[in-house]
């Protein structure tokens, strides 16, 4: 192993000194080089907070054509890791707090991959035989919790993630998909998170990720997803993709609500770098081939800004025109864009988003970058919503049964994407349902019942294909897919499913058991609705990796709320009772069954016949010739009498006697 | 009767201590259970010296480990709230919902998320079938008008952090139509609240603020919402009523809540409802805490203990519960607590380690808090709107404020409004500390004051000696009336046992049998005598006298004709059999059945039980035929009349409420229409009371009066 070192070295410096003297070989080269990229996306958000989203993306060759086993960029640990377990694809993300689908939007690149349910998602595509996925996956889930200081492990138990067929994924076979709701994020997870890129926080855009102010925020995402064709499964090869997406949304620091309820709209708060993060860029990360930050104006703040803009022709003549806003009477931005980027999308006819492009690469300690926007006069606009607004919800109390509801609510907003199929007869709005339930919470398929516009619906009609696999109990979770098709003109629908809740074993409840037992987030997808943002740039050569990732073509995806079911919980201190009385039947038991094998049946009779003649009760004698006429022996009345039990009535006494006398006098001598 | 049936397989187990105990029990059950009726009214009096101090048990709560961030920029804010919605109510002209748009308004303004919900007022009606199951939303919408409805305004924030799986409820009640200005006060109270709660980082639950639309009462409201919260209705007119009545849409805003519907937010863990009353009090705010609901369940002591800690240790308010103001007058209670002072003041002179002597004032004080507290219990009607949130297990209690604010004193009114809002902060920061829900507090529980209370374990003891007696006296009459058979004496005397003996053994141990039937008959009927009121009240223009007439007479018919279509068993039997047994059999069975009857409402209302117990257990081991005491003419026998009969009078229901209900708020005015009106509460908020009045306290009446009556 000595010399493969020195060999990479050797290759390294050519490979260098090629990239320095000749621009051909350079091209070459850059084909077959590890690449690093980071970008931060801004966004204003209707509700007066900023979205802020850093895309670091790390690419590696193809071991073929790479150094072996050596990066130089990218993540060693991730390499290692993606080549042990034969991961094609996977993605892991830790959340805090809840994505805002109404006023943060759901019909964006950002939201439908960025906005994720609280806690830890999972899923991984393995690149294995199928009967060794699950030894992968679990193998992939101890190492991801130890490298990401989670507890990621507790994915490995079969009752917590799910293979399925088709309802979350488009590629099949090998998924696996798990979530921990309860999970904690925090900057311990965050920091390794960041040790996987080259230059951490030390330099570049990383360095703005100020803890106290980015766990401040109102929504926290990280995100990383992997890919990699280094199984030669599909045929083209890039190598590993690595991907890690921060999105947080923040509001500025010192911003005090306005107190003048009056006005019916207010100002949005202005806002800068160093007022939403408390630091500054202070140059790029030397490492990356591009550091971007892009400001990006939605389509409904550009219509209105275009609004405001008429509005003030007579004041301000000089209109930009279709280059973009410019000049806009709206806001006021403290740097200078570099670039502009109009969108293209032939669908909204009426106006597109606006991207602002601001290279990082010239501004430095000395001269800090902090991007300002001022607004100078108020604004209301909306974010673009998905088709469908989904929330999920329990119905019914107590500690026996409930129901599960999805209940569907059409935001009215996307007419105009349906304007163009509305020609056809039989309009459709497909709507794909992937969720997964615990098993102690037992849910009954066959209760499955579709409303649509506040009427009862055949589920034929609606559900177009479904799948569903029923919980085991303590193996595995139970998964329900559907694919649904509403008519495009569906106001509100809604899903009912009633579940049963089950019993578990003491040991098999989680700390804090009387908060309730989560049901993970159900998955909406809606697969006629595609998510791409496709800008104008004026060079595609050096095209920017986030761009390219929003053009991508991907569905609108949402996530529902995570729901807290209340179990019937034991009292936990019950193992001290149990223990108790468990001691007392112990005791009752032995006691009698001692008391049965020393006891001479014939000798006791014999004294009780005595004994009961000798008292010459009416009632014990009836009694006892009852008893002989029963066992059909001849009744023999009784004779010798007993001369000890006022003997032991006395001496009783007197034992009572003595410890009564005994207690009395430590009683006295102990006060 | 499970002690009499080992008494006869004796020969065996004679020697068993056991049985022997059983025995001894039996063989003295008079005076034991003369020694456990007075043991167990005692205790019931002895109760409030054995009341523990309250604490708080869930260490996670922490109530007032942080200091209040309620400020005087917040109590301004409600301030302007208070003086737009009394401001709104000058005006002559205000549609309907203006005052829900206000508040909407006020709401959106501070960034939660608004939203209307609709309901229709539905009239208490009583549906025998569906007595324990909660009211179907589906039947009820049979005739809405588009005039009458309530509209709640629900705004929720959203924990920023938080991932939205609990909630904590605050409900503000308030007219519509007129709003007064207590009414403004609880509104500005929760809205400083709210608006904290807006900014603060700490939050872990979603904050539900429920303005409560109480036109039509508090508790429909409440309860309305909380029936489209966990039960919605998604066919039919559920959905499409807000669509039907229009009325609504005027600004954009507004009109986007209603289209979204109806907002939820996670299981509710605990819930506040903050009402403030202008009973101008004279020196200091109090705060009266209501906490009981249906069926005397409670909320978790934990709820009422950071409440009570709060608003003594950091608001200063003067903490209140109900009580029965009539006892506090009371001469014989004022006497016991003095003797009972004494008594502690001499144990204490003998070990200065006993102490269990209290202050005669407290004392009764003390026994009014608890009366009140179990009469409440034992009603089984909710004291309040936090009732409708009981029976979707959420803990929850109302608190009523009441402030000796008077309109013009702006400076007084910003410090009852920071105060009452500290209050609520502190509170819901406690409940929002909470990882779990309440839990490890107390449930079963009576209070004899704001921070003292009575476990299950203590208040268990007087009703387990009351009902003691109970099996003791059935199982003696039942030995009894055996042993005092002749054909039994006979038997004895002349020992050859033949075989027609032993069958007329047989048959006279399944003599009970006759009287088993009586009592089930009986007990029958008052099944059927539950139902009645059904029916009269289809009965057109009828006035609760009239009703109340009318059941008892159909009552009465109802008797007769069981007991003629069932071939009348009072006499059926006698004709064969010894009318000295028969009594005392009857007897037995009935206590027996009173002895069941009584355990199980205990379980399902223990305070109904207890005061159940208090009438009927001496009534039913006193019931003796007055044949035979008139006969013997003694000054004993004579006593034994006289309590027979002041019992059976007091052991009728309506005589036994009238009685009650004059003792303790004066004798002027009472008429039988009260007991109907009572009577019609109680069963309109399906309570478990009504179940046992019918079910086993008039059947144990009328089987008591009936052995009174026997005879012999």
């Amino acid at each position: 192993m000595a010399h493969l070192p020195r060999r990479t070295h050797s290759i390294l410096l050519i490979l260098s000194i090629q990239i320095c003297f000749s621009t051909i070989f350079a091209v070459f080269g850059s084909v077959f080089q590890e690449e690093f990229s980071e970008e931060l996306l801004l966004k204003p958000l209707p509700d007066r907070k900023v979205l802020a989203h850093f895309h670091f993306e790390t690419t590696a060759p193809p071991l073929s054509t790479s150094h072996g086993r050596h990066h130089h960029l990218f993540p060693k640990a991730i390499a290692q890791l993606v080549r042990k377990f034969h991961v094609k694809e996977m993605e892991l993300s830790f959340t805090q707090g809840r994505w805002n689908y109404d006023r943060w939007g759901g019909f964006d690149p950002i939201s439908s991959s960025n906005a994720k349910p609280p806690g830890v998602e999972l899923w991984a595509v393995f690149d294995v035989p199928k009967d060794q996925v699950d030894a992968s996956w679990k193998n992939l889930t101890h190492t991801l919790s130890g490298l990401f200081c989670a507890s990621i492990n507790f994915l490995e138990s079969s009752t917590t993630y799910s293979a399925h067929e088709w309802g979350f994924h488009p590629s099949s076979g090998g998924l696996r998909y798990g979530t921990l709701p309860r999970e904690a994020v925090c900057t311990e997870n965050l920091t390794p998170w960041l040790k996987l890129l080259p230059c951490r926080d030390k330099a570049g855009l990383s360095a703005l990720l100020d803890r106290p102010s980015i766990y401040r925020g109102f929504y926290h995402s990280q995100r990383l997803h992997l890919t990699s064709s280094e199984f030669h499964s599909s045929g083209v090869e890039s190598g590993i993709v690595l991907e890690q997406a921060l999105t947080v949304v923040l509001q500025h620091n010192s911003h005090k609500m306005s107190k003048t309820f009056s006005s019916e709209t207010k100002l949005q708060p202005s806002w800068s770098l160093s007022s939403i993060f408390g630091r500054k860029v202070t140059g790029r990360c030397v490492l990356a081939k591009t550091s971007n930050v892009y400001l990006q104006l939605e389509r409904g703040l550009v219509t209105e800004l275009e609004n405001l803009q008429k509005d003030n022709m007579i004041t301000g003549p000089d209109h930009v025109g279709s280059g973009g806003l410019k000049d806009n009477p709206g806001f006021e931005l403290s740097v200078r864009p570099e670039k502009i980027f109009n969108e293209v999308n032939s669908l909204h006819r009426k106006s597109s988003s606006v991207l602002y492009e601001y290279s990082i690469e010239r501004y430095s300690v000395f001269e800090p970058f902090d991007l300002g926007l001022t607004w100078k006069f108020p604004v209301v606009w909306s974010c673009p919503q998905a088709p469908l607004h989904s929330s999920r919800f329990l119905m019914g109390s107590g500690n026996q049964r409930g129901t599960i509801a999805i209940s569907f609510i059409s935001t009215g907003l996307e007419e105009g994407f349906l304007s163009a199929n509305i020609g056809e007869e039989s309009c459709k709005l497909q709507a794909d349902i992937f969720q997964v339930v615990p098993w102690y919470i037992k849910v009954y398929y066959h209760t499955l019942r579709v409303f649509v516009d506040g009427q009862p619906e055949a589920i034929t009609n609606v559900v177009e294909k479904m799948h569903v696999s029923p919980s085991e109990d303590k193996v595995s979770p139970g998964v329900m897919e559907l694919v649904l098709k509403f008519p495009c003109a569906v106001k509100s629908a809604a899903l009912t499913l009633e579940f049963d809740k089950g019993f578990l074993h003491i040991d098999e409840y989680p700390p804090d058991a009387n908060q309730g037992f989560d049901i993970p987030s159900a998955v909406i997808i809606f697969p006629n609705f595609q998510t791409s943002m496709h800008y104008l740039e004026d060079n595609s050569s050096n095209k920017s990796p986030m761009l390219s990732k929003f053009q991508e073509k991907s569905p609108v995806l949402s996530y529902t709320e995570v729901l807290l079911v209340p179990l019937t919980t034991p009292d936990f201190s019950m193992p001290y009772n149990v223990i108790t009385i468990t001691c007392t039947v112990f005791a009752l038991y032995f006691g009698s069954l001692l008391n049965v094998l020393r006891r001479r049946v014939g000798e006791e009779e014999r004294i009780l016949k005595n004994s009961a003649s000798k008292k010459a009760g009416r009632l014990p004698q009836l009694l006892s010739r009852l008893s002989a006429k029963l066992r059909g022996k001849e009744w023999e009345p009784p004779q010798s009498p007993s001369t000890s039990s006022s003997f032991i009535s006395s001496k009783l006494i007197l034992k009572v006697l003595i410890v009564a006398g005994v207690a009395v006098f430590w009683q006295y001598y102990s006060e | 009767m499970g002690d009499s049936e080992s008494e006869s397989e004796a020969p065996k187990v004679k020697l068993r201590p056991i049985v022997r105990l059983g025995m001894f029990l039996i063989s003295h059950s008079h005076l034991l259970s003369v020694v456990c009726c007075t043991a167990g009214v005692l205790t019931l009096l002895l109760l409030p010296l054995l009341a523990k101090n309250t604490y708080i048990s869930e260490n996670a709560l922490m109530p007032g480990s942080a200091n209040p961030m309620l400020s005087s920029q917040e109590v301004s804010e409600a301030n302007g709230l208070v003086k737009d919605l009394t401001n709104l109510d000058l005006k002559p002209m205000a549609s309907g919902i203006e005052s829900q748009r206000l508040i909407a308004q006020y709401m959106s303004n501070l960034g939660a998320e608004v939203s209307f919900q609709k309901f229709y007022p539905q009239s208490n009606q009583f549906h025998p079938l569906h007595f324990f199951s909660s009211p179907d939303s589906a039947t009820i919408r049979e005739n809405i008008s588009c005039s009458s409805f309530g509209l709640n305004t629900v705004g929720i924030i959203r924990a920023p952090r938080g991932d939205g799986k609990e909630a904590i409820v605050l409900v503000t009640p308030y007219n519509s139509e007129k709003i007064g200005l207590g009414e403004a006060l609880s509104l500005g109270i929760a809205y400083s609240v709210f608006s904290l709660l807006t900014r603060v980082t700490w939050l872990a639950k979603d904050i539900i603020w429920v303005v409560a639309d109480s036109k039509y009462g508090e508790y429909a409201a409440v309860d309305a919402w909380l029936r489209d919260y966990y039960i919605p209705v998604f066919s039919g007119l559920g959905t499409q009523y807000a669509e039907m009545c229009h009325g609504l849409e005027e600004n954009t805003i507004t009109e986007r809540n209603m289209r979204d519907g109806f907002k939820r937010a996670g299981t509710m863990a605990a819930a506040l409802v903050i009402k403030v009353v202008d009973r101008s009090e004279q020196f200091e705010d109090s705060l009266s805490i209501y906490a009981e609901a249906s069926n005397g369940q409670m909320p978790n002591l934990d709820l009422i203990n950071i409440v009570n800690y709060l608003a003594v240790h950091r608001q200063g308010l003067r903490i209140k519960v109900e009580k029965m103001w009539s006892l506090l007058n009371c001469k014989w209670l004022m006497i016991l607590g003095e003797i009972l002072e004494s008594l502690g003041h001499l144990a204490k002179s003998l070990n200065p380690q006993w102490k269990f002597g209290i202050p005669a004032a407290d004392y009764v004080e003390g026994t009014a808090t608890l009366a009140s507290s179990l009469y409440y219990q034992a009603l089984g009607i909710p004291t309040g709107p936090h009732g409708a949130f009981r029976d979707y297990q959420v803990d929850a209690i109302t608190l009523e404020i009441s402030s000796r604010v008077s309109s013009n004193n702006k400076g007084r009114q910003n410090d009852f409004l920071l105060r009452g809002g500290r209050l609520i902060e502190g509170v819901i920061r406690s409940v929002n500390n909470l990882l779990e829900k309440f839990h490890q507090s107390f449930f079963l529980y009576l209070l004899t004051s704001p921070s003292k209370f009575l476990s299950v374990g203590v208040y268990m003891i007087a009703f387990a000696l009351l009902v003691a007696s109970l099996p003791m006296v059935a199982a003696s009459l039942y030995a009894h009336a055996n042993n005092l058979d002749p054909s039994f004496e006979k038997n004895k005397s002349n020992h050859p046992a033949s075989a027609a003996n032993e069958l007329g053994i047989t048959l006279r141990s399944w003599k009970w049998l006759y009287a088993a039937k009586k009592v089930l008959v009986v007990h029958l009927w008052g099944a059927v005598v539950l139902l009645l009121p059904y029916f009269i009240c289809q009965i057109p223009n009828c006035t609760p006298t009239t009703s109340f007439v009318v059941w008892v007479l159909l009552s009465i018919f109802s008797l007769l004709i069981l007991f003629w279509i069932l071939g009348s068993p009072f006499y059926y039997v006698n004709a064969s059999q010894p009318q000295q047994r028969e009594w005392a059999l009857l007897k037995s069975v009935t206590i027996s059945a009173a002895f069941i009857g009584l355990c199980l409402m205990s379980v399902i209302n223990f305070a109904t039980a207890e005061i159940g117990a208090l009438l009927m257990v001496p009534m039913c081991l006193m019931a003796h035929p007055l044949k035979l005491d008139v006969k013997s003419r003694k000054l004993r026998k004579f006593s034994r009349v006289a309590c027979n009969l002041a019992l059976g009078f007091i052991g009728f229901p309506p005589t036994a409420f009238l009685v009650f209900k004059g003792v303790f708020e004066g004798f002027d005015g009472i008429s039988v229409s009260d007991f109907w009106n009572w009577l019609e509460s109680i069963w309109a908020w399906s309570s478990a009371t009504y179940l046992y009045i019918g079910m086993i306290h008039l059947p144990c009446w009328i089987l008591c009066i009936h052995v009174i009556l026997h005879p012999c």
